[in-house]
C-alpha cells in the first residue's frame, strides 16, 4: 500500500475496488500503518480507488475511532462521484474532513 | 430492441460480490447507460449481494441468485437478489439509515439507504429461516 509519512502526517493511497471482499485486508494494512507510524493525522487519497460501496463506510470510520483515540484526525482528499455521493448520503462528512 | 433477461446462481463467497457487479455491467450495456447510472447499479447490486454473504448466510456460504431483466423500449431495469438464508425479522427496522446487526463486522448500516438512493425503487422481502429477496428498478435516460 502506498504512503508517504510527513512529519505526523500519514497519507495512504488507496487503489482498486474497496467493497466487502478487500476491505478486510486493506483494514489491517491501514491499522499497521496507523500504528507503526504513529501518525497524528491520517489522509486517504482515493484518486485511484475506482469503485467503493458501504463497506468502505465502515473502513473508513473505523480508522476514523482508531485516530480519535489517538487524539488525532482522518480526512480524505480525490473521492470519485460515486464514492463522494456515498460519503454524503451516509454523513461521513460530518466527522470526516474532506480535502 | 426488445426484452432481455438472465439468471445467475453462484456460491455466497467475497470474491463473488466484484463477479456480481461486472455481470451486471455487462448485461446492461445493451441500454447504453451512462457512466453514473452504470455506477449506481453496480453500487446497488454490490450492497445487496454482500448482505446476502455476510447476513443472509453469515458468511458461512450458500446459494445467491442474481436476476435480471431489462425493456428495451422503455429503458427500464429489475434486478432482483435473493438468498436462502436467515431472513430479516424486522424489514422496516432494517431498511433504516445507520441500523446494522453487525456492528462487530464494522458494518454501518448503509447499504439499503444505498440502494434506495442509487436506484428508483426498492422492495424487499424476507422471511425467517427462509431467505430474503431484493427488488429493484431503475430506469434509465
Ligand atoms: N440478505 C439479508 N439476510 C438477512 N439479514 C439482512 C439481509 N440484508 C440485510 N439484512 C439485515 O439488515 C441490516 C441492514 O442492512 P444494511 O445493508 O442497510 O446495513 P449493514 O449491511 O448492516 O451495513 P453496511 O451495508 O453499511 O455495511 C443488516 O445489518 C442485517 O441485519
Ligand atoms: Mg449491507
Amino acid at each position: 500500500m502506498r504512503h508517504t509519512l510527513r512529519g505526523q502526517t500519514l497519507t495512504v493511497y488507496l487503489s482498486g475496488e474497496l467493497d466487502h471482499h478487500s476491505a478486510s485486508q486493506i483494514r489491517q494494512e491501514l491499522d499497521a500503518l496507523i500504528r507503526d507510524s504513529r501518525a497524528r493525522r491520517l489522509v486517504l487519497d482515493l484518486s485511484s480507488l475506482t469503485f467503493m460501496d458501504s463497506s468502505g463506510i465502515g473502513v473508513i470510520l473505523g480508522r476514523y475511532n482508531q485516530m480519535a483515540r489517538r487524539g488525532g484526525s482522518l480526512a480524505v482528499r480525490k473521492p470519485s462521484s460515486q464514492i463522494n455521493r456515498i460519503f454524503d448520503l451516509s454523513g461521513v462528512y460530518q466527522i470526516v474532513e474532506r480535502l | 430492441m426488445n426484452g432481455n433477461k438472465m439468471d445467475l446462481r453462484f456460491s455466497a463467497l467475497p470474491e463473488n460480490e466484484a463477479f456480481a457487479r461486472l455481470a451486471v455491467s455487462a448485461f446492461v450495456l445493451p441500454l447504453n447507460p451512462n457512466l453514473e447510472e452504470m455506477e449506481d447499479v453496480k453500487t446497488a447490486v454490490s450492497e445487496a449481494v454482500t448482505n446476502a454473504i455476510i447476513h443472509g448466510y453469515q458468511g458461512k456460504g450458500g446459494e445467491v441468485r442474481l436476476q435480471a431483466q431489462y425493456d428495451g423500449e422503455s429503458k427500464s431495469l429489475c434486478v432482483e437478489i435473493s438468498d436462502e438464508g436467515v431472513g430479516i425479522a424486522d424489514i422496516q427496522k432494517a431498511r433504516e439509515p445507520l441500523f446494522t446487526s453487525r456492528p462487530d463486522l464494522e458494518r454501518s448500516g448503509m447499504g439499503f439507504a444505498v440502494m434506495e438512493s442509487f436506484m428508483d425503487q426498492l422492495e424487499v422481502q424476507s422471511a425467517l429461516g427462509k431467505g430474503t429477496k431484493v427488488r429493484m428498478t431503475k430506469r434509465f435516460t
